[in-house]
């Protein structure tokens, strides 16, 4: 069971990602849908900051799931929608 | 109502937006692109926004700023390409007494560049352009959701 129960958390997902601002220079564009087995949204940015070498830390982003602001325990699902919000300037 | 726009604000719209015969105060916050930030000249700027949720969240915080007891707000922020002197946001408020209007107007300028997910980038005499408060600030900390820091 447990080990059905690991499998469950590291089934792969098709997420969209929305990137703005220096994430979207650093990323090189701004949206795509990609397949993860990131469990949650922090696992998700953890994943493509290492693969596209963000230089923001996570605790200067914050996160919105399906356009709301989301905790970073937030667990991903099928076709989520997210955004890394990276520290805001508006005004 | 919290809207974007991609073309130049309209104050005197605005402000009959807000106009109503049981107003005896009418407070307005306008705020400009400034020619320097941090001791750099700046020739000009851009403004990106997550329009879905900085919309979501403009308006809640219009409908929070009801706690003034005002009669009516409004809030536009511009996105794109701006130039020294535009007018970046607009923020009209009336209400019966001044006290509150001036209140409410402050409190929904903070507010909006604190949770708003819109982004600056500054173009600089020499042609560098910098993401402002994500360049040199990757420790910032998010407030509720976001950075603090940036002075319009």
């Amino acid at each position: 069971m447990e080990a059905l129960a690991h499998l469950a958390a590291a089934e792969s997902k098709t997420v969209r990602v929305d990137y703005f601002a220096l994430l979207k220079e650093q990323r090189g564009l701004a949206s795509e849908n990609l397949e993860t087995r990131s469990s949650t949204v922090l696992e998700l940015y953890e994943e493509l900051q290492k693969r596209h070498g963000f230089s923001l830390k996570h605790s200067s982003v914050a996160v919105a799931l399906n356009d709301e602001f989301a905790d970073w325990s937030e667990k991903l699902t099928e076709r989520d929608k997210v955004v890394f919000i990276p520290p805001v300037a508006g005004g | 109502m919290f809207t974007l726009s991609d073309t130049p604000i309209d104050a005197d719209a605005l402000k009959r937006l807000v106009n109503t015969q049981e107003a005896g105060a009418y407070v307005a916050f306008e705020g400009w692109v400034r020619n320097h930030n941090e001791g750099q000249a700046v020739t000009g700027l851009e403004y990106e926004a997550y329009e879905a949720l900085a919309v979501k969240e403009g308006n809640k915080i219009i409908d929070e700023a009801q706690k003034f007891s005002i009669l009516k707000a409004h809030c536009v922020h511009r996105t794109g390409a701006l130039k020294i002197g535009d007018m970046a946001v607009m923020v009209v408020v009336t209400s019966a007494h001044r006290k509150e209007a001036f209140a409410a107007c402050e409190f929904i300028i903070d507010e909006i560049k604190k949770r708003l997910p819109i982004w600056k980038r500054e173009t600089y005499v020499d042609g560098s352009t910098s993401w402002v408060n994500c360049a040199h600030n990757h420790e910032a900390v998010h407030e509720t959701a976001q950075a603090s820091g940036a002075k319009s």
